[in-house]
């Protein structure tokens, strides 16, 4: 297997715990293959830093296919790094170049305190699924057949489409405003677009969005970053989607 | 006479559950609110009994390591769910679900609860559409299926190759909904490293805060542990890179059976690995052999050429390869079950046939079935007469629809577009079917403490069918784990809640801490991940795709050496009352050195082959089924129950005897 061996010069935010304050540190790797993971890559470095008696750095990941949510890093500026349509666990090195600098940092927003080094705090998104992401049907043998309702096929596929977030909040990492608009619509799409889903749509926008706003995450003014970042797709349509659905609720008061 | 009660119900088959169900002690609804329950991990199976124990009125207490409960590695699951519906009309059904899961599992799982498993499956699919799961559909709204390997039916749900995704974020949904109502508490970030037994029953927990470093007290009526499998004693695997035995092996030592622990799946679809820095193998869906073809060259002068790059894979004509899965079991073909296939790629490769560098790898060739539905494809757009590039181009298209995600991700790992030239595949670690020994119940040995999902080891017996593990891990955790822990719990509704002041938690937290001390203060020269490799390397090659009786000896030599050596010379910097990954790793891996050297123990006393479990002292001499494995129903047809005596290797046997009454054990064939 060919290896390019490339030296590396990282640089990369380091922070005790949530109270204290964080800094750059820079750090130098050599021989790192193409074909690793961006994540190997700081495996390497981690292993290189405990022989040296020093902290490794701390970071989040776990399934390492691009599934589970749990990777985050800000890299050379962009969330999940340089290439499109990945999680920063799927960056492989060959996206580098020998010679090259790399700035890793935390995901950066109010709503998202950092843990540690490049953990961040990112129970404010599953406190906003917990105000209204569900549908309200308990577990029992007796639900009707599951081919009592059909649905048409497109929308199906947008609502499967929708429901492909991994919430890993790279949406709210890249957006300027901080804002998790994309995150919560795309909940709110998969659901909206199912019959389903529609029995209590009007309850899940409202508070939903109400959650979003009290967690300080910031407002949507459409650069479509989040969309251009996201690991897998999500539409700015499910934005679009959300807004109809939060007036329609806002139209159709009834208490 | 063993010790082991199963507590399977009497009568038929077909009627033991809704018997059992109905002989089962209920608890008032006014009673639930008193009564806690903890669970330890939120993957299919924890997540959906969590919910489901909530919304029924238990106080639910759970568990997770990672950040959020939608993280479970059952999210990473890609092809499907099983369910008897027989939509298709092709002749599915309870019984046939049932009957491919036990011959698939080798007959070496418990008849009962397969039935059950395959009874309830239909249930699943009902609830999950119910909670706005999107399941793939065909143009007329219905819920589409696909076929998976292992059998001759197409019963499998998915949701593109992220069934078990959407289903995780299914069972996600309900307990976002009981979080919301107080009716669960969710702790993060959280690891289970005691259990507690008081007067012989499970009442607790003790668990690490992993960003804190704190140690916790947990009480409750019963404790479930939910933790999923433990493929990651192989080091490399296509398990999370947390997923670990720790919760499982913990209630192990305090007196909960080890089932089987030497049954693991060899997946035969992954990603090769590319060097010694592998963290972690990739998994690509069993669904892609519906489409692709497993072939190497049939000359061994090609393949050279094949590893160089200077032949290219579609220089080679049909007649220079070998489609060894269709030549050696033309019945199933691509289709056989998993640890078939694994195997079959394994003897071409080690007979030279590996087709890169490494010499481990085969290709998964998509070019006929793009071909095939190409012309399809145009026929229904009208084009009599299409050209090749056209015909490409459609059938390229239907293969992104079906599988645009996988060959996205297999793109970006190897850098090969798997649309021109076929992927290249290896066998990796992918599931374990042993684990906590459990009744018809799914309580362990433990009264009180139950196991359900990847972590028991009940319904899959030696091999796991593809698209079972989700059904598995929901029936589990939705359909029957909710109702059986309701006769323990109907004796301890005036038990009132379970103080933490004990004398009991006392013992365990001063356990956990001492391990904790003895760890952090070894203050050695090599890191956890060092130890994990060597304990990995061992485990692959010795109680790996084969096994034979000299290698799985030497395992235990090797296991014990390692261990010993972890325990004089690991370095874990940084200190315990802080977030740090390098402990958690430390800790985990105390127990998987332990668990590898029971599972090369159980290899070892299991002289037979079945299943995922290879004995190369135990194959078809003559005949037709020649260098296949043989299962020995005489001397082995039993589930392997090991109680820990303070030390692996001196791990006591207990035998459950398998008995089949509904199913003739025949020789699996797949020809």
């Amino acid at each position: 297997m060919s290896d390019k061996g490339m030296n590396l010069t990282l640089k990369i935010w380091r922070q005790k715990d949530s109270k204290s304050k964080g800094k750059m540190e820079t750090y130098k790797l050599s021989d790192i293959s193409e074909h690793m993971s961006f994540l190997e890559m700081l495996d390497v470095l981690n292993e290189q830093l405990i022989n040296e008696g020093q902290e490794p750095v701390a970071f989040d990941h776990d399934c390492r296919e691009g599934i589970c949510g749990m990777c985050s890093l800000y890299i050379n500026g962009e969330a999940h790094g340089p290439d499109r349509g990945i999680t920063t666990c799927q960056l492989h090195m060959r996206m580098f170049n020998d010679g090259d600098t790399i700035v890793i940092e935390p995901w950066r927003a109010a709503a998202f305190p950092v843990t540690k080094d490049l953990i961040v705090d990112r129970s404010a998104m599953d406190r906003i699924q917990q105000a209204g992401g569900f549908i309200s049907v308990n577990t029992s043998g007796n639900t009707q057949d599951a081919n009592a309702i059909p649905i048409n096929k497109s929308d199906a596929d947008k609502s499967f489409d929708a429901a492909a977030c991994i919430g890993c909040g790279a949406c709210v990492a890249t957006c300027k405003n901080a804002s998790a608009m994309l995150f919560v619509s795309a909940k709110i799409s998969q659901f909206a677009l199912l019959p389903q889903g529609q029995v209590e749509a009007k309850e899940r926008v409202d508070n939903m969005v109400k959650q979003m706003d009290l967690e300080g995450f910031g407002n949507c003014t459409n650069t479509g970053a989040c969309e251009a970042e996201c690991p897998k797709g999500i539409s700015l349509e499910n934005i679009a989607r959300m807004n109809r659905e939060f007036i329609k609720s806002a139209v159709l008061k009834d208490k | 006479m063993s010790v082991l009660n199963s507590k399977v119900p009497t009568g038929p088959i077909k009627d033991k559950w809704t018997k059992h169900k109905n002989d089962i002690n209920l608890v008032n609804p006014a009673n639930k609110r008193l009564i806690d329950v903890i669970v330890v991990g939120t993957g299919l199976a924890g997540g959906a009994a969590s919910a489901s124990l909530a919304e029924m009125g238990y106080n639910v207490k759970s568990f997770a390591y990672q950040d959020s409960p939608r993280r479970a590695h059952s999210i990473a699951a890609q092809g499907g769910i099983n369910a008897a519906k027989n939509y298709q009309n092709d002749g599915d059904s309870v019984y046939r679900l049932f009957y491919d899961t036990v011959k698939g599992g080798d007959y070496r799982s418990r008849e009962a609860n397969v039935y059950r498993l395959a009874e309830v499956s239909a249930n699943i699919i009902d609830q999950c559409v119910a909670q706005g799961v999107p399941f793939g559909r065909e143009y007329g709204g219905l819920l589409a299926n696909r076929s998976f390997g292992g059998v001759l039916v197409s019963r499998t749900f998915y949701a593109k190759g992220q069934t078990g995704q959407q289903l995780l974020l299914g069972a996600y949904a309900a307990m976002n909904r009981q979080i919301g109502k107080g009716k669960i508490k969710m702790y993060n970030r959280h690891e289970m490293l005691e259990l507690v037994v008081v007067d012989g029953k499970a009442r607790g927990i003790i668990a690490r805060d992993m960003v804190t470093g704190e140690i916790e007290r947990h009480s409750a009526h019963a404790v479930v542990i939910a933790s999923g499998g433990y493929g990651n004693v192989f080091y490399l695997s296509t398990n999370a890179m947390g997923s670990n035995v720790t919760a499982a092996w913990r209630i192990h030592k305090k007196g909960a059976f080890f089932a089987n622990p030497c049954y693991t799946q060899i997946h035969p679809t992954c990603i090769p690995r590319s060097g010694d820095y592998q963290s972690k193998l990739t998994l690509m869906s069993e669904s892609l052999r519906n489409d692709g073809r497993i072939w190497v060259p049939k000359n061994i002068e090609d393949v050279e050429g094949i590893r160089t790059g200077k032949i290219k894979p579609k220089d080679l004509s049909e007649d220079q390869r070998d489609y060894y899965l269709e030549r050696r079991y033309p019945a199933f073909g691509n289709l056989v079950p998993r640890d078939v296939a694994s195997r079959a790629a394994k003897e071409r490769c080690d007979a030279g046939y590996g087709v890169n560098a490494t010499g481990e790898a085969v290709f998964l060739d998509f070019a006929s079935a793009i071909q095939r539905y190409g012309k399809e494809r145009a026929y229904v757009q009208g084009h009599k007469n299409p050209t090749q590039e056209e015909i490409t181009r459609l059938g390229e298209q239907v293969i992104e629809e079906k599988y645009g995600n996988l060959f996205q991700m297999y793109e970006k790992i190897t850098a090969d577009n798997p649309y021109k030239t076929p992927m290249m595949i290896y066998p990796a670690v992918h599931y374990t079917m042993g684990g906590i020994w459990v009744d018809y119940n799914l309580m362990t040995t433990i009264p009180g403490c139950y196991c359900a999902g990847e972590a028991n080891f009940s319904d899959h017996g030696a091999n796991r069918l593809g698209a079972s593990a989700l059904m598995q891990g929901l029936a589990d955790g939705y359909f029957v784990l909710p109702y059986t822990i309701g006769d323990f719990l109907a004796d301890e509704i005036r038990t009132g809640e379970i103080p933490t002041n004990l004398p009991e938690f006392d013992e365990a937290e001063k356990e956990v801490k001492d391990r904790i001390e003895k760890l952090m203060n070894i203050k050695g020269s090599k890191s956890v991940d060092h130890f994990h490799k060597e304990l990995g390397k061992v485990m692959w090659n010795n109680c790996g795709m084969s096994r034979n009786e000299a290698g799985l000896k030497d395992a235990i030599v090797k296991i014990k050496a390692i261990r010993e050596e972890f325990w004089k010379d690991v370095r874990i910097p940084g200190t315990a009352n802080e977030l740090n990954p390098e402990l958690e790793k430390a800790m985990r891996l105390v127990d998987f050195l332990e668990l590898g050297e029971l599972f090369a123990v159980d290899a070892l006393h299991r002289k037979e082959s079945c299943g995922g479990h290879f004995r190369e002292e135990s194959v078809e001499l003559d005949g037709e089924q020649k260098g296949e494995a043989k299962r020995d129903d005489v001397n082995f047809k039993y589930v392997a129950a090991w109680e820990w005596t303070g030390n692996p290797s001196e791990a006591k046997l207990n035998k459950e005897e398998l008995e089949f009454n509904d199913i003739e054990l025949k020789q699996r064939s797949y020809k």
